[in-house]
């Protein structure tokens, strides 16, 4: 589905009479596989570069040097680009800042309205989208009157009616209260295990990420880590290491290991976890 | 601060005049604005407000509503009434002091004032009976002629509908500086106007700074979701002429001729 080869981007400084006085990497040779249907979750701090990495992946930022090709298109083809921005649908961090209709049926209808859909093919396509993110009694409210997550999940549903093969989500939970994040989390895994989906998600909640197929720990513009979530939180005091907490759960049963436990390592849910403490009984 | 502001505001409800064709309401406000300089008489100006009345009872908008939407230019109607009362010259009917009100400025101030509240309350419904999405519709459509003379028609509709989706968000943010300044002991209550003035400075730098900051986010989101501008685009909402747009076009034309045949008729007993 998304294909990286030694990807590298560096960002140009410029001084205050806005001469190039600088570069920096914020990407340093990355390279990457996604298979069709995947869900993955892209872990960082805060300016690791998962976010421009993320730009990458839908033709809004390009390669200094190495390429993407998404879907086979390679995202340097300038030609390509609407190809690939429909292939990839983009859902960013506020949705304050992303909804462009005054009424949420408007805005999903944004896109379609864009790739110059026919217009009753526009509705059935803005119908089944908000179905499909649980917001279609909300059709003709204002946008303003939606709470985060609600208006998060619209954004979602307008990058569904453009049929993306793929949806890369940039922190969508960061602004969100915790039963916002879930229904947004919710929606996105439905979106991913019965419509194969593929879907990328920036975060940095651990528990978002532990329901990914795969995961890719970024530091410093490289990728720093990359496995299952059992793998890579089984890893705690490397992720400490990078400044990233895992999940309170595999941070207990860490714990308790090191105390003399006898459970394994990389637990994931309090079920597991219990299932573990009552089997070493 | 800002709760008084009531520009364009739309009132939701179901009525024919809601459901006509956006397009017909701006023609039909321009003309009916245009008839109002048309008519030059008390007569004409009845002619007006009886049609006022009837787009008023087909709204379905409460007067009492509409009405109260006028208290906004009470102060400018007192100030041109009173000006135009006081310094016609004419035959003097009262003087008060060095005051005098003649003949001819009481008719003249009476007409304005009946002109412009006839003026207001009519604009004022276009905006009461159409949601702003279908005003930025129907201008970009009423302006596409324009298109041949390279105005980006397109692109002003869409910057109109972007800046009004955005206000209620800026006014928002705008209320979280205020209350964030205040906490830090700012004082935007004082009746010192300078003072006042100063005040507002460290409000607006960073209501600016995140203006431009959402301009450049919406606008990387709309590059994501194929925004190209106007060419190729399909529409969800197209509008399209009905049976009752049109005759509401051919009452548009009746009033209309009704308007000149008055001013032109200029029979004896009209004032």
């Amino acid at each position: 589905m998304i294909k990286i080869s030694r990807l590298i981007h560096d960002y140009i400084q410029r001084d205050e009479e806005g001469n190039p006085s600088g570069t920096i990497r914020a990407l340093d040779d990355i390279s990457l596989d996604v298979e069709p249907g995947q869900f993955i979750a892209i872990l960082g701090h805060n300016g690791s570069g998962k976010s421009t990495l993320a730009k990458h992946l839908n033709a809004l930022l390009f390669p200094t040097e190495g390429a993407v090709w998404v879907n086979g298109l390679d995202t340097r083809d300038q030609n390509l680009i609407w190809d690939i921005r429909q292939t990839a649908g983009m859902v960013f961090q506020n949705p304050d800042n992303q909804i462009i209709g005054q009424v949420v049926e408007e805005d999903v209808g944004f896109g379609p309205e864009n790739m110059g859909v026919p217009t009753q093919e526009i509705w059935n396509r803005v119908e089944e989208s908000l179905k499909a993110v649980g917001m279609y009694e909300y059709r003709k409210k204002s946008p303003n009157r939606l709470s985060g997550g609600q208006k998060q999940r619209v954004s979602i549903a307008g990058v569904i009616a453009m049929h993306p093969r793929c949806i890369v989500m940039d922190e969508p939970t960061a602004m969100l209260d915790p039963s916002g994040r879930a229904d947004v989390i919710n929606a996105a895994m439905t979106l991913n295990r019965e419509e194969g989906i593929t879907i990328i998600l920036i975060t940095h909640y651990m528990e978002e990420a532990i329901r990914a197929d795969r995961i890719f720990v970024m530091d410093e513009g490289k990728v720093a880590m990359q496995g299952t979530p059992r793998e890579i939180f089984s890893r705690v005091e490397e992720m400490q290491a990078l400044h990233l907490d895992v999940p309170q759960v595999t941070l207990l049963a860490h714990t308790l290991r090191q105390r003399g436990l006898s459970i394994p390592e990389g637990i994931l849910t309090r079920e597991e976890l219990a299932e573990a403490l009552l089997g070493g009984n | 601060m800002f709760k008084d502001i009531t520009l364009g505001q739309y009132y939701q409800t179901d009525s024919l005049l809601h459901r006509l064709d956006p397009r017909v309401k701006i023609v039909g406000t321009l003309v009916y604005i245009i008839s109002l300089f048309v008519v030059d008489t008390f007569a004409g100006y009845f002619v007006c407000l009886l049609f006022l009345a009837a787009m008023i009872c087909l709204s379905n908008v409460p007067v009492g509503y509409i009405v109260r939407g006028m208290r906004a230019i009470l102060i400018l109607l007192l100030i041109t009434m009173s000006f135009n009362l006081f310094l016609t010259p004419g035959e003097v009917l009262v003087r008060i002091g060095f005051l005098k009100i003649t003949r001819e400025g009481l008719i003249f101030s009476l007409k304005m004032a009946i002109r412009l509240s006839l003026l207001v309350i009519g604009s004022s419904l276009m905006t009461l009976t159409t949601t702003p999405n279908q005003l930025t519709d129907a201008i970009e459509s009423l302006l596409n002629p324009l298109k041949r003379f390279r105005v980006p028609v397109h692109e002003i509709a869409m910057m109109m509908s972007i800046a009004l989706r955005f206000i209620p968000i800026l006014m928002e943010e705008t209320d979280k500086i205020m209350k964030a300044q205040i906490a830090r002991g700012a004082d935007f209550e004082s009746k010192n106007l300078i003072k006042k003035m100063k005040s507002l400075v460290p409000l607006l730098v960073p209501l600016f700074i995140s203006a431009f900051r959402r301009a450049n986010d919406l606008a990387m989101a709309m590059e994501a979701r194929c925004y190209r501008g106007g060419v190729g685009r399909t529409k969800m909402k197209p509008l399209i002429y009905e049976g009752r747009d049109q005759a509401a076009y051919m009452l548009l034309v009746a009033y209309f001729a009704i308007c000149v045949l008055l001013r032109f008729l200029r029979l004896p007993f009209l004032i």
